[in-house]
């Protein structure tokens, strides 16, 4: 019988009545939160922190969602309610359809051996070799020699440095110190990975093998991945579903290709410039003005998604006959799905920017009139 | 010098040896759960304690405040009751130990302290409990610092354990007091100065050895 099966049995009989209605109970969660309100009181002087308010949110099982925010936003109190290291002052925090808030002592210490964890600065013992910090979990749940030495064995295999068995964290890169965080996490078999800022300390050919090693590990072994960061890259390359955190609120989530294409808040579109490097040639941007220009080109931004993105500017020109110029454009795959940022200039005054804006509205493409061009 | 002088030194080195080993073993063995404790009993920490631990700070601190000299032979009723007696090397065991449990604490807490907070958080998010953290992280990531606390505990031992031949203890400072300054030996009070130098001597390079050795923070090739 395995650590899950083990939390099943002894779950108790009134936990398989229906769930409470609410907006997250809806889809087949692994990690939800209802109502989560997190507070710290007030210690030696300094105020009481609100680090987290009306949190709802689901996570669906075997998904790889991503958690978003500035520093301060409230993600590392989010992850430490994930594996409850900390209890939400309101509210429920459900792992696995089990609620994590409120259990302690042996039930919660069983409980986190189906949540894996890798972090920021990997976290290694100095003092155990690769292979022995990769068995430690293993030790904590109480593994025998013979058990843990196959077990470890895989997983060394798993991240694909079995040749780094008998290493001291001190003779590892950063990709290999984080791959043997990544086999630790799994270990003892979690039903959730959560991934706390883990590749921001690493580069960017570095961060790509690690988040395509996280791919695979959700591909292969159906892994829950929860990816708490601060950069919208991390997200586009590996998230399907993203939640917003800001200021201890979720803003905005869904599914990442309908987050990029169709921002609500000015915290997103930050995030999102950041990613789609969506800022004007410099040549272009000197040049912008407020007013309208005589004989000039009214600039607009349009983020396009789908195969219809692609054609939209071939379009405008054949349904309105307006020859419309490509400025700058970027098209990415976000969330296995095109989206882009092109920018437009219209010819033809403010009537046929109207047109054109109209026209994309219409269409369902976000837009923003950057302003004007000679 | 004669060879009942030479006998002597070697009798008084093998007495101050007995002495320091066995005090610095009991030391350790109620020091170090004690800096252990001192480390994890804060506020919010692995086994929360503040007021245990406030208590204890303090007890430590009195009693490393203490002039050696001065506890010596206040705690002579207390030797009698362990030791039977409150003269030799038996009995200066007692007061050794007492003033060296305090400072090993000491040194084991700011050890343990040096361990980086994240790997606590770390073991505590699979599940471990306070005293799996001790015993598979804190001790091991710590052990470099601890053998060099342990170090440092034996080399102040010696020094102390020459003080006690003052109240007749035995060892290296006896003989010294005894031979080198009462009867006025000049050459005798050298060798046992020799003698304490070149133990302390040997004492930190085998502590530095081990402690280097167990550091995995360096690269080992």
């Amino acid at each position: 019988m395995n650590v899950h099966q083990s939390l099943m049995a002894s779950l108790p009989l009134e936990s398989f009545s229906p769930p409470p209605e609410s907006v997250a109970a809806k889809v087949d969660a692994m990690v939800r939160f209802e109502g989560v309100e997190k507070t710290y009181p007030a210690y030696r002087g300094k105020p009481s922190v609100r680090a987290l308010q009306n949190i709802d949110f689901a996570i669906p099982r075997g998904s790889i969602t991503g958690v978003i925010g500035r520093s301060g936003a409230g993600k590392s109190s989010l992850v430490r309610l994930i594996n409850g290291l900390e209890k939400p002052t309101t509210g429920r925090v459900e792992v696995d359809g089990r609620d994590i808030s409120v259990l302690s002592g042996r039930e919660l210490r069983l409980a986190q051996r189906s949540i894996g964890m890798i972090f920021q600065h990997f976290n290694l013992l100095s003092s155990r070799t690769a292979a022995a910090n990769i068995a430690l979990p293993l030790e904590i749940a109480g593994w025998s020699k013979v058990d843990i030495a196959v077990r470890v064995a895989e997983l060394l295999d798993l991240v694909d440095i079995a040749d780094k068995h008998d290493r001291y964290p001190s003779e590892l890169s950063g990709g290999q110190k984080q791959r043997i965080g990544i086999a630790r996490a799994l270990a003892t078999r979690p039903s959730v990975l959560l991934s706390d800022e883990a590749t921001s300390a690493l580069d960017p050919q570095t961060t790509r093998a690690i988040l395509d090693l996280l791919a695979n590990i959700n591909r292969e072994l159906g892994v829950t991945i929860v990816l708490i960061t601060h950069e919208m890259s991390v997200v586009r390359q590996l998230a399907k579903e993203v939640i917003v955190i800001d200021a201890g609120d979720v803003v905005e989530r869904g599914h990442v290709a309908d987050i990029f294409t169709h921002p609500k808040q000015p915290i997103t579109q930050t995030f999102l410039a950041e990613v789609l490097g969506d800022s004007l040639p410099v040549s272009l941007a000197s040049r912008l003005q407020e007013k309208p220009v005589t004989g000039g080109q009214a600039v607009i931004r349009v983020l396009v998604r789908g195969d219809t993105g692609d054609t939209v500017v071939a379009r405008l020109a054949r349904e309105l006959s307006i020859d419309v110029a490509l400025l700058s454009a970027r098209i990415d795959e976000i969330g296995g799905q095109r989206v882009g940022s092109l920018t437009i200039g219209v010819p033809g005054g403010d009537a046929a920017a109207a047109q054109v804006l109209a026209y994309l509205s219409q269409h369902q493409f976000s837009t923003e009139r950057l302003g004007y061009v000679a | 010098m004669s060879p009942e002088l030479i006998n002597l030194i070697i009798q008084a080195t093998g007495e101050s040896l007995f002495m320091v080993g066995v005090a610095a073993l009991v030391a350790t063995s109620f020091g170090l759960p004690l800096g252990v404790f001192l480390a994890t009993s804060g506020k919010g920490e692995l086994y929360a304690a503040p007021r245990i631990n406030a208590v204890l700070g303090v007890l430590v601190n009195a009693t490393r405040s203490t002039p050696f000299i001065i506890l010596v032979v206040a705690i002579i009723p207390f030797t009698r009751l362990v030791a039977g007696t409150s003269i030799g090397s038996g009995a200066a065991i007692v007061p050794l130990t007492i003033a060296a449990t305090p400072f090993i604490a000491r040194l084991v807490e700011a050890a343990i302290r040096e361990v980086d907070g994240g790997l606590i958080e770390t073991a505590s998010s699979f599940g471990a409990t306070p005293l799996q953290i001790v015993l598979k992280v804190l001790i091991p990531e710590a052990l470099p610092g601890l053998l060099l606390a342990l170090t440092l505990a034996v080399v102040s031992l010696l020094g102390y354990s020459a003080m006690v031949g003052a109240v007749g203890g035995g060892g290296l400072g006896d003989l010294g007091i005894r031979y080198g300054y009462q009867r006025f030996m000049p050459g005798m009070m050298l060798a046992v100065v020799v003698v304490l130098i070149a133990l302390v001597q040997t004492v930190q390079t085998v502590g530095d050895y081990f402690a280097k050795r167990v550091n995995r923070r360096l690269r080992h090739r």
